[in-house]
């Protein structure tokens, strides 16, 4: 099997566990699910850092990674903060 | 160090891990924080291996990146107003977006340095480009709307759908000519015309039906993540894609589903016109109609002799910042012994779940708050029901009416309550342009005026009543 076949296995089952994990989330922290999504979203962050710190072709593929690991790391740091903030205000009556 | 292809791997494992119990722990509020420190110990994790990568050499720009990336997010995220969520959110799927298209570009690059390059690959590179700009300019529009920067009504034109189609097999073709041919320059072209795209899709689609504008961006962001994935043959890559992907596309068919729509029929777009403006005549065009309105001092005394009030906010609260007075409201007559409820329809703000987080803000506790299914069988026993800023997800018609465009639309049974009071700054319809039959309803009184105001002014007169 080659990796690209092993890959769209993981890819389908990841899809099912995505389906049954989404659908029990309560319709109530919808909003927070969105920016929790949005955060680890900016995993993407794994391939700018891998082209960011490819150093054979010049900076300018550097710069391209920069550009790049700088984006996602707004996505991941602003993300999981705002759902950090979010959750904080979901209280029980005292 | 160095992390070998098996420690790299384990590592990406755990992390997958992590962000599936971190999402889990969202089905309910108690288990929602731990659930955001998974998901941020896998992104630690995930990004410490990844540097440890034999293939990165140098540090510089990486560490720089993740500095001024780190400090942007930070400020943004301390702070965004919660009225802002949809925004924001729009805001941060364009830089996934953004930064799919780049990473396919570097990874080309790479490859082609390295003599690595073949046919599946390119196919993929194509892939993850195509979705990456469209969600790029996608979500810089849907930000445009929100921030009302552009008009939220529908741009459409004739033609649209079919120029559309031909701008889709233009770029369909620049994407095979580059993965048969090698040819860099289609590249850089198919994913110039996927930018495009990004924007004429987005552009038709109205005010009304942006909740689902915002899961579906969500959505793509996610499968943009996958596909660099499989460009990069990086599991975790590939499963943190397919969840984000997948949840986006199950918010946006709940969300769909609330409004009786086929997403389809969204996408397609012409749906609904902007936000409604103030009128002085409203009260006397009200009247005209044979329409009841009723003054802040009535409302307060239909309210202090209820048993049981249901609020029912939407959008219009949280544009006029009404929420911070609706609890004062709450608390006030809850000490009077009335019991207060709050009624979120799914649909009701400019993301999914933004009424709860707005109520949450305002420390309304999440117990006192209901979705439709539960609440709608409660109206019937309800004294009064107070309607702040919602419009169309109150209208009988959606039942009724079988020529109405809002037919079928599941709604929030207000109108079964003994006292119907609704806030509205003007006569003017909702998003849908409907005109709502609650108004000629004989227990139905409108309170003209902004929504805060008269929140505020109920609060001071129950204090005193």
């Amino acid at each position: 099997m080659s990796g690209t076949m092993i890959a769209l296995y993981v890819f389908v089952l990841a899809c099912f566990v995505g389906y049954w994990v989404i659908w029990g989330v309560t319709p109530s922290l919808h909003t927070p699910l969105i920016s929790l999504t949005n955060a680890i979203s900016g995993i993407i962050v794994v391939g700018a850092i891998l082209v960011g710190g490819f150093v054979e072709l010049g900076a300018g593929v550097e710069l391209l990674g920069f550009v790049a690991v700088l984006l996602a790391s707004i996505n991941i740091f602003g993300g999981f903060l705002v759902t950090q903030r979010m959750l904080a205000m979901f209280k029980k009556k005292k | 160090m160095r992390l070998g292809t098996e420690a790299l791997a384990l590592a990406y494992l755990v992390s997958a891990t992590l962000f599936i119990l971190g999402l889990k722990g969202l089905t309910h509020p108690t288990s929602a924080r731990r659930g955001n420190y998974y998901a941020v110990a896998g992104m630690v994790l995930a990004v410490a291996a990844t540097l440890l990568h034999p293939a990165v050499k140098a540090y510089g720009f990486i560490v720089a990146g993740i500095s001024i990336g780190a400090v942007i997010g930070v400020v943004v995220a301390l702070r965004i107003k919660m009225t802002a969520m949809p925004q924001l959110v729009a805001a941060l799927h364009s830089f996934v977006g953004l930064t799919a298209v780049l990473v396919a570009i570097g990874i080309y690059l790479i490859r082609a340095e390295q003599g690595a390059l073949n046919t599946v690959l390119m196919a993929e590179l194509f892939i993850g480009s195509f979705i990456g700009a469209i969600t790029f300019t996608a979500s810089l529009v849907a930000f445009g709307k929100l921030q009302a920067l552009i008009t939220g009504r529908p741009l459409v034109f004739k033609g649209q759908h079919w120029l559309n189609l031909a701008i889709g097999l233009a770029m369909l073709g620049f994407g095979v000519d580059f993965v048969l041919n090698n040819n860099f320059a289609s590249f850089l072209a198919l994913t110039l015309i996927a930018l495009v795209l990004g924007v004429l899709l987005i552009l038709p689609i109205g005010g009304a039906d942006m909740p689902v504008v915002v899961s579906m961006l969500n959505s793509y962001s996610g499968w943009a993540a996958a596909a660099t994935g499989f460009t990069l043959g990086n599991h975790l890559l590939i499963i943190t894609g397919a969840l984000v992907g997948f949840s986006g596309a199950i918010l946006s068919y709940i969300m769909s589903k609330a409004m009786n729509r086929s997403i389809v029929s969204i996408i397609l777009g012409g749906f609904g016109g902007g936000g409604e403006a103030g009128a002085d005549t409203a009260q006397a065009a009200a009247a005209g109609k044979g329409i009841k309105s009723a003054a802040v001092e009535d409302a307060v005394f239909l309210m202090s002799n209820a048993s049981k009030v249901v609020i029912v906010p939407g959008y219009g609260m949280a544009v006029a910042q009404a929420h911070h007075a609706l609890k004062e409201l709450m608390e006030i007559l809850e000490h009077k012994g009335v019991e207060v409820k709050f009624a979120v329809h799914p649909v009701a703000g400019r993301m999914p779940g933004h009424m709860n987080v707005l109520l949450a803000e305002a420390d309304v506790p999440y117990d006192h708050v209901f979705e439709m299914d539960e609440i709608n069988p409660e109206f019937s026993t309800t004294d009064v029901a107070l309607v702040v800023g919602a419009n169309d997800v109150t209208n009988p018609a959606a039942k009724t009416q079988k020529s109405s465009p809002i037919y079928g639309m599941p709604i929030l049974e207000v109108g079964k309550a003994r006292h119907i009071l609704f806030i509205k700054r003007s006569m003017k319809p909702g998003y849908s342009g409907v005109e709502n039959l609650l108004f000629y309803q004989d227990n139905c009184s409108l309170v003209f005026g902004d929504a805060k105001q008269v929140c505020e002014k109920m609060a001071a007169e129950l204090k005193n009543a």
